[in-house]
């Protein structure tokens, strides 16, 4: 009696372990589709879209996740047939250098001023 | 002094703003898929249109010729309108058809290919549009051509016309 107890309880913990990572899933899966762009749609995410292309990156992107690759994995494999555009969040390369590092620049500089300035009242 | 040196930074900063406005001005603010980048055939499992059997990507381009994927489906009026020069070009000797049957239904597709004719030598089901994303298509119509080599060199997106059958042949020649 002891001993199905037990197992019963094995059984219960093994099936939440199972919707909590089925949810992990689902949370990884909207992250992801959030940062697609739908290319066939007028400023909308693939997340937001309900068109065919859409329907079809969501599937993909479902069975890719089931096959156990990251984000960064997806993301690439999207870039790789789509290209840049198709991913909003842009990757950090020889062609967005500028746009990556110039707001740290200008916080630099900024800083610098400031400080200068600072030091220059007292 | 410092005035003068402010004055240079903020000059600066404007030729800076200047600059990538000014070159902003070139590029396009509309998304246009690029046509020519070369790229690997996809690796895919899919089932044949009429054997009702899966076939790995590996045979279904088995010969050492030119390919043409083609993605279409019943539903799809522009499709209608190319299938006149996609049986034309089945008649070339060095290319092969290969149709892709987008999200449709299988006895509308049938009914569209016998009213219609089959220019393709072997039809493959994408039911949910997934093997369409694996050749990174948009949609339907949409045309793949492929060199022996096995790698994708053109993409045409949307219908195909007289002028595209003419390139693709002058490719092919």
């Amino acid at each position: 009696m002891k001993t199905l107890k037990i197992y019963l309880i094995i059984l219960v913990l093994m099936g939440f372990s199972h919707l909590k990572s089925d949810e992990k899933k689902n949370e990884l899966k909207n992250s992801i589709l959030k940062n697609i762009r739908c290319l066939i749609c007028q400023g909308q995410s693939v997340y937001d879209s309900e068109s065919d292309f859409a329907s079809s990156i969501k599937l993909i992107v479902s069975k890719k996740i089931n096959e156990g690759m990251s984000d960064d994995q997806i993301n690439d494999f999207l870039r790789e047939k789509y290209g840049d555009w198709i991913i909003y969040e842009p990757k950090l390369d020889k062609n967005t250098y500028v746009l990556w590092l110039l707001p740290l620049l200008l916080f630099l500089v900024g800083g610098a001023i400031m400080r200068k300035n600072l030091n220059f009242r007292k | 002094m410092k005035n003068k040196l402010n004055l240079i930074i903020i000059f600066i900063f404007l030729i800076f703003c200047f600059i990538i406005f000014y070159k902003g001005l070139d590029k396009p603010n509309t998304y246009a898929p690029k046509t020519n980048i070369e790229k690997n055939l996809p690796i895919f499992k899919a089932k044949d249109f009429i054997l009702d059997t899966y076939f790995d990507s590996e045979n279904v381009f088995t010969e050492e010729s030119y390919y043409i994927v083609n993605i279409w489906a019943s539903w799809c009026v522009p499709c209608r309108k190319e299938h006149s020069l996609l049986m034309e070009l089945s008649n070339n000797q060095s290319i092969k058809l290969i149709g892709l049957n987008y999200r449709d239904n299988l006895n509308n597709a049938k009914k569209f290919i016998n009213e219609l004719g089959n220019p393709y030598t072997q039809i493959l089901i994408d039911k949910d549009g997934t093997l369409a994303v694996e050749f990174g298509a948009y949609g339907v119509p949409e045309t793949f051509l492929i060199d022996k080599n096995k790698r994708i060199i053109k993409k045409f997106v949307g219908p195909i016309n007289k002028k595209i059958v003419e390139e693709i042949k002058l490719i092919i020649k």
